[in-house]
C-alpha cells in the first residue's frame, strides 16, 4: 500500500481501528495544525475547489465551489457542516470503510471543512446499522476533544467545533441531502425543495453545507500535500484525486478500493476483483450503485469518471458497481431493486410512491407468467415518467435508471417472460 | 405586472407568484391537490405540470410543476402540450392505483375534487392490476368520519391541522405508498379546527359525521348565504337544508374575515335547529298550564297598549331588536344584558367608532406584525380570530424568508426556514390560553392586574395616557417587552374584549392604540364580545335588565330571544317575570325563559329567516332564510308586527318586508344608516332574475313531496331577498353577498372558490360583502381617563369565567355532536392558593360569590391559573354568574 498514490486507505488493516496515536504517527491532524488560524478561510475554499476534489456522494459537484455558495460574508448566526454516512445505496460500501478503520480522517476532513465555511457546529449523520462505524467514531470524537483537536478553540487557534454523532432510524432518502437535514431537525425524512439551497437555508433554516465521508477524507490530504499532487492522482482533467471504487457480484473478490479516478471498469473488475467466477459470464453492470443505468460488456473500457460515464449512458454515482451474470434472472434483480425503491419512497410525490409499486407489481406479474402485452409499453411509459425534473427529488429518477437500461439492453429477457398466448391473443 | 405566454395567449399577471395561481387566476383550468390557497405550495401531488418553454425557440421545453415554479417577466409556457397533459393524465392514473373506486357510496361523490381533477385530466381507463392497498379507519370523534382508503397522500390535512392550524393530534404516519393520516390512537380530533378537513381534503378521507346522519347530495341541498351566530365575529356560512331539515354548513369564503376556515363551533353549532328542544307553536299558559293555540290567536286577550316593555337580545337579528325597540319606544327598551355587560358594551362602541386606530378585520389581524392579546382567551371567546392571531406570528418568519428571497408562497422552504421564528405575541389573561404556546410573553394574571399591566403598557408608550401603579416582577417584565415589541412594530394589533367585563381595560387598550398611532404605526384595534349581534345590541342602544326590572310592575313584557336565565340570577328573573302582568317571549328554543312566561311564540332559528348582524369590527351582513320551517314560525319582527296591530299600534311596526325594516332602521337610527348596503335589497336581479337556493341539478322537485300531493307545488315568491325557492335563476356571477355554493363547469367542490375571485387569496369579484357601519376613526381622538386603579386585593379569590368552545355559547352547547366535545365542568385553582386554603386536587369544593350565587365543583389543581384566581366554566350554568368577582372557594369534601 501506498500512502501518496492512496491516500484515503493505505494505513487500512483488516481488523483495526485507527486510534489517534497511529493516526498522527501517520502524519494525522498535520493539515488542520498548519491551517486552523493560520490560513483564511477563503484560501482553504479556494485551494479545495482548486483541487477539483468532486462530491464523492454521486453527484460529483466541484466540492470547493460547494462550499462557496455559502454566505460566510453575512454571518448573523450558526452554519453547520454535515457529514452524509447514511450510505444505503445498495452495493455500496466504500463510506464503511472508511469510518470503521479510519474515523480520525473523517474528524480532522471535518473540522477542516467546517473552518472553511465557518461552521461551528457539525453533524455525522450515519446509517443506523453502521455499528462498528459508530463505535469507532465514538471512541475518536472522544479522543479528539481530549486532545483539543476537537471542541472549544481548537489548539488554540480561536475555532471551535462540536461534531455530534447521529445515527439514523434508518430510511434509504436521508441520503438525499435535504431530507437528511429534515430528519437531522426530527422531522419526517421528506427532502425539501430547491431553492432554496442547504448552503442558504439548510439545517435550522442556516446556512449548510452535506458532504459525503468520503469527500470529506479528501481534504486534510490535499491541504496538506498540495493541489499539484491532488490533481496527478486522477486520471480526469476535470477531476483530481483517487476514487474508492466496488464490486459486488459474481466475481471472484468482491470488495473496495481506492484508485486513480478514471480508471476503467475493467481494470477494476479484472484487475481487482479478479474477474468472474468460473462458469459465469458478465452481462452487464450498474457502475454506480443500485441508483445508476447498466452498463454492458461494451463499455468495460470507458474511464470511471463522472462525465465518461455520463456520456455512455449511467452516472458514476458512489462508484461501487454491481455486476450482473448470466446466471441470474434481470427481471428478477430488477423486481428486487424497484421493490426497494418502491419500499424506500418517502411517499412524498406521487410518482415516486405510486409509481414504484405499480412497477414492482408489474414485474412480478412478469415474473409469475402473468406478464401480458403492452406491459413493456407501460413500464417504458414510466420510466420517462418518473424520471428527472418531474418528481420531487432524485429517488424516483435513480429507482428507474436501471429499468429504462434493462428495458434497453435486456428487452429479450422480458419478452421472454410474456406467456406466448398472450403476444399471439394480442396479435403481436 | 409581467408579461407571460400561455399557449400562445399573452398575459399580464402579477410578479412574485407562481404559475399556477396565475394560471387560476386567468381562467385557466389547471388541476392540483397539494396546493391550496391558503396553504401554499409544497410540490408533492405533480398535479399541476405545465411544460415551460425556452425563449422564443421552438424547442420542446420542460416539464414544471405550476405551483412550484415563480411567474417571470416573458416567460412561455403551455398547458396543452402533448407531454404536459399526458404527465397530468398519467399522475391521476397512479393515484388512482389505489383510490377505490366507491364515488356512489361516497360521501364526497357530487363535491369532489378529485372527481373534478380526474375528469380534467381526462383519465378513464385502468391499466393497473394489481390490488388496492388499504388501511383502517379510526373513529376521530363526533365531528369527522375517517376512511383513509381513499387518501390520495396530498398531505393537506396535516398541513392544515399542524402547520396552520396549530393541532398535534394528527401525524402523517408510515411511508412510501403505505403513508397514514391519523392520530397515533383513535379519539377525537383536539384541535379546534378539526371541521376544515372536510373542506381541506380533496376527497372523501375526512367528511362531515354529522352531515352523514342525514345525508344528501351537494347537488339536492338548497342553500344560501348566512353568516355564524356562535361569537361576534361574523364568519360567512353557507348552511344546506333539505327536505325542511337543516343538514350542514360549510364555510362561505370571505376574504376580511373567515377566509377559507371556520372554527368547529361555527361549523357544528347548528344541531339545536334541528334537535334542540324547540317552540313550534303559539303556545299559552292556561291556569298554569300551557296549551298550543291558533297562530292568530297569539296575541288575543292582550290588556292592551297600557305599558310595554320590551327585551331586546344581542343574538337577535337586528331587524327584530329595532321593531321592538320601535313598538315599545326607546325608554322601555333594553338591550337585553346584564347592567355590567351593558357598561362594557357601550365602551366598546364609544371606543371603536371614535378610536383613532384601524378597527381590525381578521385578514388585518393577520397582517399584524406584534400583536397584544389582554384579557381575552381567544381560542374560546373568539375562536377564528385565535386562528387569525396565530397567522400573524408567521410575519417575521415571513420576513426571514423575504431576505433570502423564497417566496412566501413556496410553504415548506419558508417554513423550514423560519423554524420558529415568531412575530411578538403578548398575551396577558387570568389563565393561560391556547395562543400561550407561540406567545412570545405570556403572563397570568388576575383581572385587577391585567388592568394595571394594560394602564402601565399605554402609559410607557404615551405619557399623556393615565399613568397606573407601579408594576414589578412578572407584570413589570410583561409591559417591558410589550413596549420593546411594540417599538419595532409597523402594523401591531391590540386585542381585547368584554371577558373580564372591565370598562377600565378596555380605555386603557384604547389608549394602547392611541399612542401607538401617535407613534405613526399603522395602529389595529380589536374588541372580542360575546355574541353575533353584541356591538349591533350597543348600538342600538337600551337600559340594562336591571333597570327594566325596576318598570316590571304592571307592564306587558316582550322578551325578544333572549333566555333571561342566562343573564341574572333565577330570584330576580323570577322578579321581573312575575312583576309583569303579562310576559310574552319570542324565541326558538323552549328556554327556561319561556317556560316562566305567559305566551310563547314560535321564532326562525339559524337558518329560518333574514336577518342582518354586525360583528366585532362593526360590519353589517345579512344572513339569508335557507328553508322555509313549518308553519308559524316566522321572523320576530314579523310577530311583532302582528302584534303591534292587536295593540292598535301599527304605525310603529308597520312593515310587510324586510327591505321596508332594514329601511326604518336606517332611516331612524344614524349609527345604521349604511345598513342597507349590508346586501342587495329584494329587488335586485341579475339579468332580470332572481338568484336559486336549489342547485341546477337539483333532484326530486316533483317526487319530493308526491308522499302527500303529486301536484307540483309552486315555489313560493320570496318578498324579503332576490333569492328564489326554485332551481331557476341566474347561476353565473352575482355579488359575494348572494354567493352561497359555489359550482363552476368542471368545479363542483368548494375548491372552486378561485373561479369567484380575481386573485387567489384575495376578495371575491364585486368586493367584501358586507358593510363597516364604523366610519372611521377621529385622528384627535381624546385619551380616556379611566377610573381609579382597582384596590388591593380584596379578601377572598378572584372567580374568573372560563369559555369553553363548546359549553360557553347558549345555542352551539344544545346540539349533540357538539355535546359530546363538552368538557366535564371543573374549578380551576393554582396550587399554591390551593395549599394556602387547604384544598387538594379533585376535591368537590363550594365555589360561592358575595352576591349568593354558589355552585358545587370539583377542583383541579394547575399552575396554569394565575395565583389568587379561581377558574369555572361559563356554562349553561353559570352564564348568569356576574364574573369575574370576588368570591371563596371551600372544600366540600373529598371526591372518593
Amino acid at each position: 500500500m501506498n500512502a501518496e498514490m492512496q491516500p484515503l486507505t493505505a494505513r487500512i488493516r483488516p481488523g483495526q481501528v485507527i486510534d489517534l496515536r497511529a493516526y498522527e504517527n501517520a502524519g494525522g491532524y498535520q493539515a488542520l495544525r498548519a491551517v486552523l488560524g493560520k490560513r483564511e478561510p477563503a484560501s482553504v475554499r479556494e485551494t479545495v475547489q482548486a483541487a477539483k476534489l468532486s462530491g464523492r456522494g454521486g453527484a460529483g459537484f466541484n466540492t470547493g465551489l460547494k462550499w462557496s455558495f455559502v454566505p460566510v460574508d453575512e454571518k448573523d448566526g450558526p452554519h453547520y457542516l454535515v457529514c452524509n454516512c447514511d450510505e444505503m445505496e445498495p452495493g455500496t460500501f466504500k463510506d464503511r470503510l472508511l469510518v470503521e478503520h479510519d474515523p480520525h480522517q473523517l474528524i480532522e476532513g471535518m473540522v477542516l471543512s467546517a473552518y472553511a465555511i465557518c461552521a461551528e457546529v457539525a453533524y455525522i449523520f450515519i446509517r443506523g446499522e453502521y455499528h462498528a462505524g459508530i463505535q469507532a467514531l465514538r471512541q475518536a470524537l472522544a479522543e479528539a476533544t481530549a486532545s483539543g483537536l476537537l471542541g472549544a478553540n481548537i489548539l488554540n487557534s480561536g475555532f471551535s467545533l462540536q461534531i455530534h454523532l447521529h445515527p439514523s432510524a434508518g430510511r434509504y432518502i436521508c441520503g438525499e441531502e435535504t431530507a437528511l437535514i429534515s430528519a437531522l431537525e426530527g422531522r419526517r425524512a421528506v427532502p425539501r425543495a430547491k431553492p432554496p439551497f442547504p448552503q442558504r437555508s439548510g439545517l435550522w433554516g442556516r446556512p449548510t453545507v452535506v458532504n459525503n465521508v468520503e469527500t470529506l477524507c479528501n481534504v486534510p490530504h490535499i491541504l496538506r500535500n498540495g493541489v499539484d499532487w491532488y490533481l496527478s492522482l486522477s486520471r480526469s482533467d476535470a477531476h483530481g484525486g483517487t476514487k474508492i471504487y466496488g464490486v459486488s457480484g459474481r466475481v471472484c473478490t468482491p470488495g473496495a478500493w481506492e484508485m486513480p479516478l478514471g480508471v476503467s471498469a475493467r481494470e477494476v473488475i479484472e484487475g481487482r476483483a479478479g474477474g468472474m467466477r468460473a462458469g459465469v459470464q458478465l452481462r452487464g453492470f450498474l457502475p454506480g450503485g443500485a441508483s445508476t443505468d447498466f452498463l454492458t460488456t461494451e463499455h468495460l473500457d470507458v474511464p470511471l469518471t463522472y462525465e465518461a460515464v455520463s456520456k455512455a449512458g449511467s452516472r458514476l454515482g458512489t462508484g461501487t458497481m454491481i455486476l450482473l451474470d448470466d446466471q441470474t434472472s434481470v427481471v428478477g434483480m430488477l423486481r428486487n431493486l424497484e421493490h426497494f425503491f418502491a419500499q424506500e419512497s418517502c411517499g412524498w410525490c406521487t410518482p415516486c410512491r405510486d409509481g414504484l409499486p405499480w412497477i414492482e407489481s408489474m414485474l412480478g406479474d412478469l415474473l409469475a407468467g402473468r406478464g401480458q402485452h403492452g406491459d413493456l409499453q407501460v413500464l417504458e411509459e414510466y420510466c420517462v415518467t418518473l424520471g428527472p425534473g418531474k418528481t420531487f427529488c432524485a429517488h424516483a429518477p435513480g429507482a428507474v435508471e436501471p429499468l429504462q437500461s434493462a428495458l434497453r439492453y435486456f428487452r429479450a429477457d422480458f419478452e421472454a417472460l410474456i406467456p406466448q398466448a398472450d403476444l399471439i391473443g394480442s396479435g403481436a | 405586472m409581467v408579461r407571460i405566454q400561455v399557449d400562445g395567449q399573452s398575459h399580464e399577471v402579477e410578479a412574485g407568484g407562481n404559475v399556477l395561481e396565475a394560471c387560476l387566476e386567468l381562467g385557466y383550468d389547471l388541476p392540483y391537490f397539494c396546493w391550496h390557497p391558503a396553504l401554499g405550495s409544497v410540490g408533492a401531488c405533480r398535479q399541476c405540470a405545465v411544460i415551460q418553454l425556452p425563449d422564443q425557440s421552438e424547442q420542446p421545453g420542460r416539464i414544471v410543476m405550476g405551483c412550484m415554479t415563480p411567474v417571470q417577466d416573458g416567460m412561455r409556457l403551455s398547458l396543452q402540450a402533448e407531454p404536459a397533459v399526458a404527465f397530468r393524465e398519467q399522475v391521476v392514473e397512479l393515484l388512482m392505483t389505489n383510490h377505490p373506486h366507491d364515488c356512489p357510496v361516497c360521501e364526497e361523490g357530487g363535491e369532489c375534487h378529485l372527481q373534478d381533477m380526474t375528469l380534467m385530466t381526462g383519465h378513464h381507463t385502468r391499466r393497473y392490476r394489481g390490488r388496492k392497498r388499504t388501511h383502517r379507519n379510526q373513529d376521530l370523534g363526533p365531528f369527522i368520519n375517517h376512511e383513509m382508503n381513499r387518501c390520495i397522500a396530498c398531505y393537506r390535512c396535516t398541513r392544515f391541522y399542524r402547520d396552520y392550524a396549530g393541532g398535534t393530534d394528527l401525524q402523517v404516519q408510515a411511508s412510501a405508498n403505505r403513508v397514514y393520516f391519523g392520530r397515533a390512537e383513535e379519539g377525537a380530533l383536539e384541535n379546534h379546527f378539526s371541521g376544515n378537513l372536510v373542506e381541506v381534503c380533496p376527497t372523501g378521507v375526512f367528511t362531515d359525521r354529522v352531515f352523514s346522519a342525514h345525508y344528501a347530495r351537494k347537488w339536492d341541498l338548497q342553500t344560501s348565504p348566512s353568516i355564524c351566530m356562535h361569537c361576534s365575529l361574523g364568519c360567512n356560512v353557507t348552511p344546506g337544508e333539505r327536505a325542511g331539515s337543516l343538514r350542514r354548513v360549510q364555510n362561505r369564503y370571505h376574504a376580511a374575515i373567515n377566509g377559507y376556515f371556520l372554527c368547529d363551533r361555527g361549523r357544528y353549532g347548528w344541531q339545536h335547529v334541528q334537535t334542540g328542544a324547540r317552540l313550534r307553536n303559539v303556545r299559552k299558559k292556561q291556569d298554569g298550564v300551557w296549551q298550543d293555540v291558533p297562530a292568530e290567536t297569539a296575541f288575543a286577550g292582550l290588556p292592551g297598549p297600557r305599558k310595554l316593555l320590551g327585551i331586546g337580545s344581542p343574538r337577535a337579528s337586528v331587524e327584530a331588536n329595532f321593531a321592538l325597540r320601535e313598538l315599545v319606544g326607546a325608554e322601555s327598551f333594553s338591550m337585553g344584558v346584564s347592567r355590567r355587560e351593558r357598561a362594557v358594551l357601550r365602551v366598546c362602541w364609544e371606543i371603536l367608532r371614535n378610536t383613532a386606530a384601524r378597527v381590525v378585520s381578521l385578514r388585518e389581524i393577520e397582517q399584524a406584525d406584534a400583536v397584544l392579546v389582554l384579557g381575552e382567551d381567544l381560542a374560546h371567546s373568539a375562536p377564528r380570530m385565535a386562528l387569525s392571531v396565530r397567522q400573524a406570528t408567521r410575519n417575521a418568519g415571513f420576513a426571514r424568508a423575504d431576505a433570502a428571497g423564497i417566496p412566501r408562497w413556496q410553504d415548506q422552504s419558508v417554513r423550514t426556514h423560519a423554524q420558529n421564528e415568531r412575530s411578538p405575541l403578548l398575551v396577558a389573561h387570568t389563565y393561560e390560553t391556547e395562543l400561550d404556546s407561540i406567545a412570545t410573553a405570556s403572563l397570568q394574571a388576575d383581572p385587577g392586574q391585567i388592568e394595571n399591566i394594560a394602564r402601565a403598557i399605554a402609559h410607557k408608550l404615551d405619557r399623556r395616557a393615565r399613568k397606573g401603579p407601579r408594576l414589578d416582577g412578572a407584570a413589570g417584565a410583561f409591559v417591558q417587552a410589550a413596549v420593546q415589541a411594540f417599538s419595532g412594530a409597523r402594523s401591531p394589533v391590540v386585542i381585547c374584549g368584554t371577558s373580564l367585563r372591565s370598562e377600565n381595560l378596555l380605555e386603557a387598550c384604547a389608549n394602547i392604540a392611541h399612542g401607538l398611532q401617535a407613534r405613526g404605526t399603522q395602529v389595529g384595534l380589536a374588541m372580542v364580545m360575546q355574541e353575533c349581534n353584541s356591538l349591533a345590541a350597543a348600538m342600538l342602544g337600551g337600559t340594562s335588565l336591571e333597570a327594566i326590572a325596576e318598570q316590571a310592575a304592571d307592564a306587558t313584557l316582550l322578551v325578544l330571544e333572549n333566555d333571561l336565565y342566562r343573564r341574572m340570577p333565577p330570584e330576580r328573573v323570577q322578579d321581573l317575570l312575575h312583576n309583569a302582568d303579562e310576559v310574552i317571549v319570542f324565541d326558538h328554543l323552549q328556554t327556561a325563559t319561556v317556560q316562566a312566561a305567559d305566551r310563547a311564540v314560535p321564532v326562525a332559528a339559524f337558518g329560518e329567516g333574514d336577518g342582518s348582524y354586525v360583528n366585532q369590527e362593526g360590519r353589517a351582513q345579512r344572513a339569508f332564510q335557507v328553508f322555509l320551517p313549518a308553519a308559524p314560525i316566522r321572523e320576530s319582527w314579523r310577530w311583532l308586527a302582528d302584534l303591534a296591530r292587536a295593540l292598535n299600534l301599527r304605525d310603529r311596526v308597520p312593515w310587510t318586508r324586510q327591505d321596508q325594516v332594514v329601511e326604518a332602521c336606517a332611516e331612524r337610527l344614524p349609527a345604521f344608516s349604511r345598513l342597507p348596503e349590508a346586501a342587495p335589497d329584494a329587488t335586485f336581479r341579475m339579468h332580470g332574475q332572481r338568484i336559486p337556493r336549489q342547485p341546477h341539478r337539483y333532484s326530486g322537485r316533483t317526487a319530493l313531496h308526491a308522499g302527500r300531493s303529486v301536484h307540483e307545488p309552486q315555489p313560493p315568491l320570496d318578498p324579503d331577498t332576490p333569492l328564489s325557492w326554485s332551481m331557476e335563476g341566474w347561476a353565473g356571477q352575482r355579488p359575494p353577498a348572494l354567493i352561497a355554493s359555489t359550482w363552476s363547469p368542471g368545479w363542483n367542490s368548494v375548491q372552486s372558490w378561485n373561479k369567484f375571485q380575481d386573485e387567489i387569496g384575495g376578495s371575491l369579484r364585486g368586493g367584501d360583502s358586507g358593510v363597516r357601519l364604523l366610519s372611521g376613526g377621529e385622528s384627535d381622538a381624546a385619551w380616556y381617563a379611566y377610573g381609579d386603579a382597582p384596590d388591593q386585593p380584596a379578601a377572598g379569590l378572584w372567580i374568573v369565567a372560563r369559555p369553553d368552545l363548546f359549553s360557553a355559547e347558549e345555542l352551539s352547547a344544545q346540539g349533540d355532536a357538539i355535546r359530546q366535545r363538552q368538557i366535564p365542568p371543573h374549578c380551576a385553582l393554582h396550587p399554591e392558593d390551593a395549599g394556602a386554603l387547604g384544598l387538594q386536587d379533585t376535591d368537590l369544593v363550594n365555589v360561592t360569590l358575595a352576591d349568593g350565587s354558589v355552585c358545587q365543583l370539583p377542583l383541579r389543581l394547575t399552575g396554569r391559573v394565575a395565583p389568587g384566581v379561581a377558574c369555572v366554566p361559563l356554562d349553561a350554568e353559570r352564564a348568569h354568574w356576574d364574573l369575574p368577582a370576588r368570591g371563596q372557594v371551600r372544600a366540600l369534601g373529598a371526591q372518593r
